[in-house]
């Protein structure tokens, strides 16, 4: 059985180890670049992209991470994880942040502004329900959200978004001051897909709905399929990481 | 202020109509995006910060928010007097410096602090017993505002009421600006230790235990079923050291607070660097002794058997 990696640095992790768990799929911690090698494919979880970069820097996790994505295993990034999976961000601190990349779209980083302006709507996701039932529409939970600007030629759209009336209105500066502009198109994209790579700026794993996750394993599936000829799955040197006695068990779901 | 124009206080745990009718109307400041974005700093250190070049080490250690304060807790008990909420134009300008999340503290049962705090953007409001409390019966209720709340606790009771009154966030009291993690233990040890001697009791017990830890019985049942408390958890008031910070996440924590510890040490960029990572690795005493190497001077620390140091989490209850 395939093993889901969750890239804990930082973040939501915890919440989609839960929602992993709750679809009956194993999930492990990934902490470490050797970690890496154990999973079949890698969940980057939401939470403050800047300190997750920090940290993946710090353990110089980026080549392994890179290596990973490129080597066309299935990877998830949400809010935070979509930033890192891009292959431009703007909206970024001073200085910028490094990037994972391999998706090739620009997201801006704080598009949705403060947590005053964060929200939770229904959005329509035709493509999900298609292939995982279910009615056309998901719940999705915005926290201080980026959103995808634009999107290269092979990325799948899945779902996009009204911009909000209140949101306040952005520039975006591409480079070194080169051209400005103000993002004014009524709908914003917050979820795509590019080969085995998906991304959304929302957070399914605060929802009870595992929808995204189920997707997120048939990706796994249908490259498990095609490869499986040529490798035998690995019976994986994951660490067995003993949980702390005192380990934090799963928040609720607030609906 | 009041949100959602139903004219009525959103109550925890129930958005009313919208559940049985899913609206496409986009909705904010509900509960589950208050609590959203807590969930979003679990694993991480929250930094106070003074002015905008503390906030950006800060940022760029990687914390994964700061918190906007005019003193230090440890300069707030050198200096006395009555601390209040910071300039909001500070609190602009460290907006201004950082891309993550920005808090501020507001009194306990300052409501129009936290107004005042709201306009001003920030994306969390801590009310604070390490400012002087304003209100000494009467905690604010958060469930007037668009903005989420962290609110201090010293044992599990003590947390619900908070939860009860809109908190979207706990954190563990400690006793700030001491540099000496006895206190946060000790909080810490009764939230989970409470919570463990829930989780073993009968159902029929709950009801007189919500009523001696004087807690709304729905929230200590809650609790009994997670086996946690039902919001995120952090820990605060005395972390120094890279070891106390990776202390209170082995004992359960989700992430901590780090205040006067950072800036109050020799090296503050080196530090917050290294609590972070400790905060990540939490488990792994092998990265806890290279990043606790070579730090240099921590800071100075208030033994707390002296009877004349002010007890700020005895301020509320």
């Amino acid at each position: 059985m395939a093993v889901v990696g969750v890239l804990a640095l930082q973040g939501s992790y915890n919440e989609h180890m839960a929602a992993l768990r709750r679809i009956g799929v194993r999930g492990v911690e990934v902490r470490k670049p050797e970690q890496l090698l154990g999973v079949d494919s890698l969940i980057i979880p939401g939470g403050e992209s800047t300190t997750m970069a920090k940290l993946a820097n710090y353990h110089n996790l980026f080549p392994a991470l890179r290596e990973f994505v490129g080597g066309g295993k299935p990877v998830w990034g949400t809010c935070a994880g979509l930033i890192f999976l891009a292959n431009k961000a703007v909206g970024q601190k001073t200085g910028g942040q490094e990037l994972v990349g391999g998706l090739d779209c620009t997201v801006h980083r704080n598009f949705f502004g403060s947590q005053l302006q964060s929200f939770e709507t229904e959005l329509s996701v035709p493509k999900l329900s298609e292939k995982e039932g279910g009615n056309n529409t998901c719940r999705g939970v915005f926290i201080r959200a980026p959103a995808i600007l634009e999107v290269g030629p092979d990325v799948e759209i899945l779902a996009d978004c009204p911009v909000p009336a209140d949101r306040p209105s952005i520039t975006i500066s591409f480079g070194e001051g080169t051209e400005e502009e103000v993002y004014s198109k009524d709908r914003v994209i917050v979820a795509v897909r590019q080969g085995n790579i998906l991304a959304t700026a929302f957070h399914p794993e605060l929802t009870s709905d595992s929808r995204w996750h189920r997707f997120f394993l048939d990706m796994d599936k249908e490259s498990q399929a095609k490869a499986f000829s040529a490798l035998s799955i690995s019976s994986s040197s994951r660490d067995t990481e003993n949980l702390p006695k005192n380990k934090p068990l799963d928040l609720p779901i607030f609906e | 202020m009041a949100s959602d124009g139903s004219g009525v206080v959103t109550v925890y745990g129930n958005n009313g109509a919208a559940l049985l009718e899913p609206s496409k109307q986009p909705k904010s400041a509900t509960f589950s995006v208050k609590v959203g974005l807590a969930q979003m700093l679990r694993g991480g250190v929250i930094m106070d910060v003074v002015t905008p070049e503390q906030a950006r080490i800060a940022e760029e250690a990687g914390a994964c928010a700061v918190m906007a304060l005019e003193r230090v807790p440890a300069d707030i008990r050198s200096q006395g007097g009555v601390a209040r909420m910071s300039d909001p134009g500070l609190i602009r300008d460290i907006k201004r410096a950082v891309t993550i999340p920005v808090m501020a503290k507001a009194r306990i049962g300052h409501f129009v602090e936290a107004q005042i705090l709201e306009a001003v953007g920030v994306d969390y409001v801590d009310e604070s017993e390490v400012l002087t409390p304003a209100d000494d019966a009467h905690h604010i209720n958060k469930h007037n505002f668009r903005v989420p709340f962290v609110c201090g606790c010293r044992d599990l009771g003590e947390a619900l009421r908070r939860v009860r009154e809109g908190a979207a966030m706990i954190r563990t009291k400690g006793e700030a600006g001491t540099g000496n993690i006895v206190e946060a233990v000790r909080h810490v040890r009764s939230v989970m230790g409470d919570v463990r001697a829930l989780r073993n009791m009968d159902d029929d017990e709950v009801f007189a235990y919500a009523k001696r830890i004087a807690a709304p019985y729905d929230l200590v049942m809650q609790t009994k079923q997670l086996g946690r408390l039902p919001v995120v958890q952090f820990a605060a008031g005395g972390v120094a050291t890279p070891a106390d910070a990776a202390l209170m996440m082995q004992l359960g924590c989700d992430g901590v607070f780090v205040g006067s510890g950072i800036f109050k040490s020799g090296d503050p960029a080196r530090r917050a660097r290294a609590i972070v990572q400790a905060v990540t690795h939490y488990s792994d005493p092998t990265i806890l002794a290279d990043v606790s190497a070579g730090l240099g001077e921590a800071m100075v620390g208030i033994n707390l058997n002296d009877p004349k140091v002010e007890r700020y989490a005895a301020r509320s209850e």
